[in-house]
């Protein structure tokens, strides 16, 4: 299994690798001088030069890379001109509080959407399943933002149950309740989208296991249906759903970006939101670098539980 | 389950037609409220020059935030004294023009990137499709705030990028159906024609991904106008004065706790416009579905329904471990009813093996799987009849009690041990838990006793087998492995479901010795089904021969061998290969097939139409 996951963490460097092209590449292609973006009205000629030869914009682009590279593989990804600190030290600490987020979420999403699709596919066109059908659209289709709003209005104005943004309380917070008092909307909103997929998906896997020759053959031992449906079709149907979870990590890191916004958390997606505006793109560059290799561990993650679980895969 | 699919399947190419797939859509409720919503918002907003609206950017600072309902304005104003509900209409037309125009472009480039991949193959392949991963590697909406930054805030550019990170969902699902058409007859013909590549591209396969293309277009339109009015809300897309939906929720969202209203409003409109697309795609899929349409996807429930029309009353085999009388089981698809197995009379005695001897579709498989209550239900269900297993009629029993006989008095060998074992636990596991189902004893002494059953079907080292999984052994040990969880509990009856078909002759013949001296060792009566003459004869003591649901010969093996008194039967002993003897066929297809054809004018048709 170690080798496996050696096996596994060797072949996501050529993406990671790919990844960091991309974003390079992205940048580079910034119409437009990123100097005089930068500077604004302060754009003299000298102060022109300087940018360009502090962010190594006189060389070729080949050379521009392996040079930005070369700093990335240091833990360097430059400075913030907004903000005049490291990119990365701005990075790493939001990024803290966009993974409690989204880790929140994830776990949310994956229980409540697991077990809507089982309860949906036992339940088959019966009650349950109708009204979960019905939810598993809303959640699809409604605007996480919007939701957000709504859930703000509803439980932080109308009744006063969760603070309406923010991480922690401004006097004598700061303590795990209070950050649980602080998370709860927020992760609730974001695991909505997410919850609707999974449940989606679980549902269709439980109903195609189901199915199968060996579900009869565990009947055909005299197995209660509950072990039946809990042990024997609910495994085989994970298999199916993990990889599922690990793309839908995708999503909930995305879609951070929306919910950081409106609960004002203080994550990356919120960081990255106020760089655009602000042009602070060497902050925007090493923030979408950070969640994209973040994202590529989690995919990771995922296949490794897979195999675990699918002794085939090994 | 096989024979339960052949049945349904010839019974469906005689079902009158079915509903178009315009009808099949509108009778689907959901789907229909959504095309009337997406119908009703399109036409608002491709009518909005024409509506009788106020100017959607005309501000009136002294009739600022107006709730909605009030006098002039149907929902109230914004925070500049405009009308919501003009601001609405025309924002929606931005957001669907956006929402269209973006899944065009996306539906252009990953199409082609698609077709050329999957058409070019190759090196072109491989760099296209590992551009695509790359792609994919980013979290979605993290790549497109990437595309933002760097092309700068604006609807336009809002729109580039959702449309880019869309490219491979098209580039991907096209590429999958171009490779499959390009090994297609039609474009070998189109190439010796002389074609060019560009062509046969645009010209052969095009055409045939079009629907393709239309379906992924159906599914992520959604979701494209969901993201540009994100984009629009996080004041990255449309700028003042432009607005599309989520720039107005954006702007609204400031004014949150003192007019709610100015951001709930669009934010609805969003929900709606999304909603309705959905709703229409998913009806769209179950349309053209084909799984869905068959109702495939339907789930078995734990036992057999069983609605009896009939139940026989007296028994004639009182001496009998098992005695069926009179079975009747039923494949209800639809409104259409296939009769399965039509009034059956078995029975079998303790220490017997009864062979039932049939070809594929004959209703044998059903007829054994109908005693346990393992025939899928839905479709399935059994409409007469009964099965005595000792004093107890087991279509009348409790569901507990028939769990509680499962594997405990009645215990199963099925067809294919690599489907029939499940594939993420081990031999060990799923030995363990068939002894420990019917009996209060723990895990190490289950696993002494799996080991000595694995041990009594001639599995070497027992130990270590228990900790494989069955795709680690061959298909023969696997049988063996079903064989023993069979024996866990001592039944008085093992249900054998063509239990050497699906493997080799001489493994076969292994299987079958094997089955042989434990029903001698443990005294179990088996019945025995299988299409294979030369099986029967090693191992069964009586046979019954059915065809279309039907016995037609019973008798000792001996006698129904050497003079069958039924045609049929005749040609399916005909079928068994004999050694020196080139000149019989061993492919049963002809003669039977013959048969059938003859046969079918003589046995009344098994199709029972129902309204």
């Amino acid at each position: 299994m170690a080798a496996y996951i050696a096996k596994r963490l060797l072949a996501a460097i050529p993406v990671l690798f790919g990844l960091s092209i991309i974003v390079f590449l992205i940048m580079a292609m910034i119409p437009g001088d990123p100097a005089t973006a930068i500077l604004g009205s302060y754009a003299t000629p000298e102060n022109v030069a300087r940018i360009n030869a502090d962010l190594g914009l006189d060389k070729p682009l080949p050379q521009q890379y392996l040079i930005w590279l070369g700093n990335l593989l240091q833990g360097d990804l430059g400075r913030s001109y907004a903000l005049n600190r490291p990119v990365l030290d701005e990075v790493l600490e939001r990024f803290s509080a966009t993974l409690i987020l989204a880790g929140t979420a994830l776990v949310l999403c994956s229980i409540l959407g697991l077990l809507a699709g089982v309860v949906s596919a036992v339940r088959q066109y019966g009650l349950a399943d109708k009204v979960i059908t019905v939810l598993v659209l809303i959640g699809i289709s409604i605007p996480s933002f919007w939701l957000g709003l709504l859930l703000i209005l509803a439980f932080a104005v109308k009744i006063r149950l969760f603070p309406a943004s923010g991480m922690y309380a401004i006097y004598g917070g700061g303590d795990l309740p209070d950050l649980l008092h602080h998370l709860f909307l927020p992760a609730l909103t974001l695991a909505v989208v997410a919850t609707g997929v999974i449940a989606r998906l679980t549902r269709t896997a439980m109903l195609e296991v189901l199915r199968q020759d060996y579900i009869r053959t565990a009947r055909a031992k005299g197995l209660t249906e509950r072990r039946v449906i809990y042990r024997h079709a609910f495994k085989a149907a994970l298999v199916s759903v993990i990889p599922v979870i690990g793309i839908q990590a995708g999503f909930v890191l995305g879609g951070a970006v929306y919910i950081e916004t409106v609960f004002q958390w203080p994550g990356i997606g919120s960081m990255l939101v106020n760089a655009i505006s602000t042009r602070d793109l060497l902050l925007v560059q090493g923030g979408v670098l950070v969640v994209a290799a973040a994202y590529v561990l989690f995919n990771l993650a995922a296949d490794v539980v897979q195999t675990l679980l699918d002794p085939r895969l090994r | 389950m096989s024979e339960a699919v052949s049945t349904a399947a010839k019974g469906r190419a005689r079902g009158a037609g079915r509903p178009g797939p315009v009808r099949l859509l509108l009778n689907n409720t959901l789907a229909a409220s959504g095309l009337a919503l997406l119908v009703l918002i399109i036409a608002a907003a491709l009518l909005a020059p024409l509506l009788p609206l106020p100017d959607p950017d005309a501000t009136a600072p002294a009739n600022r935030l107006l709730r909605p309902l009030t006098e002039g304005h149907l929902l109230g104003t914004d925070a500049l004294g405009r009308d919501i509900l003009s601001r609405l209409v025309w924002g929606t037309r931005v957001s669907l023009a956006v929402g269209i125009s973006a899944t065009l472009i996306a539906a252009f480039f990953g199409s082609l990137i698609g077709l050329v991949a999957g058409y070019a193959g190759g090196r072109v392949d491989a760099f296209l499709m590992r551009g695509i991963d790359m792609v994919m590697a980013f979290p979605y909406i993290l790549l497109a705030l990437a595309i933002v930054a760097a092309l700068g805030p604006g609807l336009l550019n809002a729109l580039y990028a959702i449309a880019v990170v869309n490219i491979p969902f098209f580039a991907r699902n096209i590429r999958g159906i171009t490779i499959g058409l390009s090994r297609r007859e039609f474009v070998d013909a189109a190439r010796l024609s002389g074609k060019s590549n560009a062509g046969i591209l645009f010209g052969e396969i095009l055409p045939n991904v079009l629907p393709v293309i239309i379906i992924t277009m159906s599914t992520t339109i959604g979701w494209m106008i969901l993201e540009t009015a994100g984009l629009s809300f996080l004041g990255l897309g449309a700028q003042p004065p432009q607005a599309d939906l989520g720039s107005m929720l954006g702007e609204g969202r400031k004014i949150l706790f003192t007019a709610p209203h100015v951001s709930i409003i669009p934010g609805l409109m969003i929900f709606a416009l999304v909603m309705s697309i959905n709703l229409l795609g998913d009806g769209v899929r179950d349309v053209l579905d084909p799984r869905l349409k068959s109702g495939a996807l339907t789930r078995p429930v734990a036992r057999t329904a069983v609605e009896r029309r009939t139940v026989p009353e007296t028994r004639t085999h009182n001496d009998s471990v098992l005695e069926v009388a009179d079975l009747n089981t039923e494949f209800h698809i639809g409104d259409d009813v296939y009769r399965a197995v039509g009034g059956i009379d078995l029975h079998l005695k303790q220490g017997e093996c009864l062979g039932i001897v049939g070809e594929s579709g004959s209703g044998k498989s059903v007829t054994a799987m109908s005693l346990m209550g393992l025939v899928p239900t839905p479709p399935g269900r059994i409409t007469g009849g009964a099965a005595w297993l000792g004093d107890e009629d087991l279509f009348a029993v409790s569901d507990e009690r028939i769990r509680a006989l499962r594997g405990a008095d009645v215990s199963h060998v099925f067809q294919d041990p690599l489907s029939t074992l499940h594939p993420l636990f081990t031999i060990g596991d799923q030995l363990t838990e068939a002894i420990m189902a019917h009996r209060p004893i723990r895990r190490s002494e289950a696993d002494t006793r799996a080991e000595e059953l694995l041990r009594l079907v001639r599995i070497t080292n027992p130990a270590e087998r228990l900790k494989v999984y069955p795709h680690e052994l061959s298909g023969g040990m696997r049988q063996r492995v079903c064989i023993a969880m069979a024996l866990a509990n001592d039944a008085r009856i093992i249900i054998a479901d063509e239990p050497t078909t699906a493997l080799d002759v001489t493994v076969q013949a292994q299987i079958l010795s094997l089955m042989d001296t434990l029903r001698r060792e443990s005294n179990a009566a088996i019945l025995f089904i299988t299409h294979d003459f030369g099986v029967v004869s090693t191992v069964c003591d009586r046979v019954a021969v059915m065809y279309a649901g039907r016995i037609v010969e019973t008798g000792t093996t001996e006698e129904v061998l050497n003079a069958p008194a039924h045609p049929y039967t005749r040609k399916l002993i005909d079928c068994v290969p004999v050694l020196g003897e080139p000149g019989r066929s061993s492919t049963p297809s002809r003669g039977v097939r013959r048969w059938s054809t003859i046969c079918r004018r003589a046995v009344p048709s098994q199709h029972v139409a129902r309204g």
